[in-house]
């Protein structure tokens, strides 16, 4: 990166760790920690949305809709959350194959499933084996992040339908007496005061997310784990920058990384319980409206 | 070959005994569940011997917390922090790397009249290694829950201990500490099921599963590569958890109803499974 590192060999020190921090592969390195943000970041927001989905479907008055939610959110109790990581990727990629080979090669007429193999006509693979490099990577993280979303989903199904459950009754009542509809009184009055309920599980869903993050390694995304252990292997001297066995420094640095984002976390989530508690009929609002007065 | 020579040949394979070699063609549903089975055994070691040790340490870490000497109280607020705010696989992959750091020959300690040489090649084993961090893991998590029971003992309580006389340990002993568990239980059986459902990680995270004896997961992965069929071998997996799951709740339903036996029918707390406590 620095013209002065150009030789490796020749440079000591202070110069040589920042010339060794530099390298293409620490870049890289330090890119993938973007890729657990932007997981983070898609992750949230599909995990809230499938959670809200489920919660809705678990309530829902039609019975086999409400099977399902309850199907769905009773999902993860009971079994690590680990294998549905490993499942859903698997199991969502040779569905999408699947239903793609019916559509695109309805005269192929060989077996899909033979003894080990999964064999889906070309045209169906997912990616096409033609498309370039980037495609499968994102591919690969695509079916990752959905996995975490459907996962987290069912987490937040749960929270979520609790939440709804601790709106007083007498809310929604107040709702009908003034002739609201079930879908009125459901927008206005129960999902507005829901949150306040719904926060401290939630909250403790993103920590729980945080620290979910490092799985991307088994699914065979080049995260930060990857790195950690690519980059802090012992490196002989056939390398530009030859060093021993440093990995228990760079999972230290990824150890110092998540902390920080805990901490960092518990602080902005702190002040939104204090913001969404305030005028609310719990303990919380009411210690708030004490202490103001 | 019968599902009961495969039981035999593989039903403690995990361990050892049995066949050296895995399956490799012709996978059955007979196999599947035999082997996953047999894995079933460490994850039941790591579980129930972190828990048992975790315990321990964990009311030695909510006391701390809750102390008023900070020598005391800081180093606790750390250890929860350290174990509560990093992902278990990232410690499980730091503790493996430290490990193996480790010197081959051991650790010499200078007595001043002799010298104790301390072995420290079987911490990178998984045997010793995982189980060293599930225990440390579970003792913060349940350390902090611990803690949050310590602080909401009613105030009533000690102030009939203070009546009765009675002071320092055996305050603790007969009052505060009993009602501190049967606080803490509902939410230490959600600990307790986490905990189970964390010893899968072991083998993905460093530690070298050696001759192929792992665990249920290990082998789940076997078979779902081997095939490339996950609808087979993964729900049998997570059938065997839900079943480790029920028992764990059962177990700890009986403690859960002794620590609550005084207490009138009505206000009895159940246990009911609240899955927020992963890591």
């Amino acid at each position: 990166m620095f013209t002065s590192c150009a030789d490796p060999n020749s440079i000591e020190g202070l110069t040589w760790l920042l010339c060794y921090l530099t390298t293409g592969k620490h870049l890289l390195f330090y890119a993938s920690f973007g890729v657990v943000l932007l997981l983070l970041a898609i992750t949230a927001p599909a995990a809230l949305a499938f959670g809200f989905g489920g919660a809705m479907a678990a309530r829902s008055p039609f019975l086999p809709l409400r099977m399902i939610g309850k199907a769905y959110t009773a999902m993860v109790r009971g079994v690590p959350d680990i294998i549905f990581f490993l499942f859903v990727p698997i199991a969502l990629d040779q569905g999408f194959e699947w239903l793609r080979h019916k559509v695109k090669c309805p005269d192929w007429t060989e077996p899909i499933r033979r003894g080990s193999d999964f064999v889906v006509c070309p045209a169906a693979k997912l990616p096409l084996s033609t498309s370039p490099q980037w495609v499968h990577e994102s591919y690969g993280f695509a079916m990752a992040a959905l996995a975490f979303s459907v996962v987290f989903g069912a987490f937040a199904a749960n929270v979520i339908y609790g939440a709804m459950q601790a709106v007083p009754r007498a809310q929604i009542e107040t709702a009908e007496a003034y002739g609201m509809t079930p879908r009125q009184g459901f927008w206005r009055i129960l999902v507005p005061q829901m949150w306040t309920f719904a926060l401290p599980g939630l909250s403790n869903l993103w920590m729980i997310l945080i620290k979910a993050t490092p799985l991307l390694f088994l699914l065979g995304v080049e995260d930060i784990v990857y790195w950690a252990r690519e980059l802090g292997g012992s490196k002989t001297s056939q390398y530009a920058y030859p060093h021993p066995d440093w990995r228990v420094w760079y999972f230290l640095a990824l150890l110092a990384f998540y902390l920080g984002m805990t901490r960092l976390s518990e602080m902005v989530l702190g002040r939104l319980t204090g913001r969404l508690s305030r005028g609310q009929a719990t303990l919380g609002g009411e210690m708030q409206r004490k202490a103001a007065r | 070959m019968s599902c009961w020579d495969t039981f035999l040949a593989y039903g403690l394979r995990s361990v050892g005994i049995g066949e050296r070699l895995l399956p490799r063609t012709g996978f059955t549903l007979c196999e599947h569940v035999t082997l996953i089975g047999s894995g079933l055994i460490w994850n039941l070691y790591f579980g129930v011997l972190a828990l048992g040790f975790g315990f321990l340490l964990a009311n030695a870490v909510a006391l701390g917390k809750a102390s008023p000497n900070r020598w005391l109280r800081k180093p606790a607020e750390w250890f929860v922090f350290l174990f509560r705010g990093s992902p278990l696989f990232i410690q499980f992959f730091l503790a493996y790397e430290t490990f193996v750091l480790l010197p081959r020959a051991g650790i010499d300690i200078p007595l001043g009249f002799t010298t104790i040489t301390v072995a420290t090649s079987w911490l990178s084993k998984a045997w010793a290694g995982a189980l060293v961090v599930l225990f440390l893991n579970t003792a913060a998590y349940s350390g902090e829950i611990f803690y949050g029971a310590l602080r909401s003992v009613p105030k009533g309580d000690i102030e009939a201990a203070d009546a009765y006389g009675m002071a320092g340990w055996s305050r603790f002993r007969r009052v505060i500490w009993p009602t501190m568990m049967r606080l803490a239980w509902p939410a230490y059986t959600n600990e307790a099921i986490f905990l189970f459902h964390a010893t899968t990680l072991v083998y993905f995270s460093g530690f070298p599963a050696f001759q192929q004896k792992g665990d249920a997961l290990y082998y789940a992965t076997y078979f779902a590569s081997k095939t490339f069929n996950p609808f087979i071998a993964y729900p049998v997996i997570a059938a065997y958890f839900i079943m480790l799951t029920l028992l764990v709740i059962t177990a700890f339903g009986v403690i859960n109803r002794r620590l609550n036996r005084h207490l009138p029918q009505a206000q009895r707390g159940r246990i009911r499974l609240r899955p927020t406590l992963i890591r």
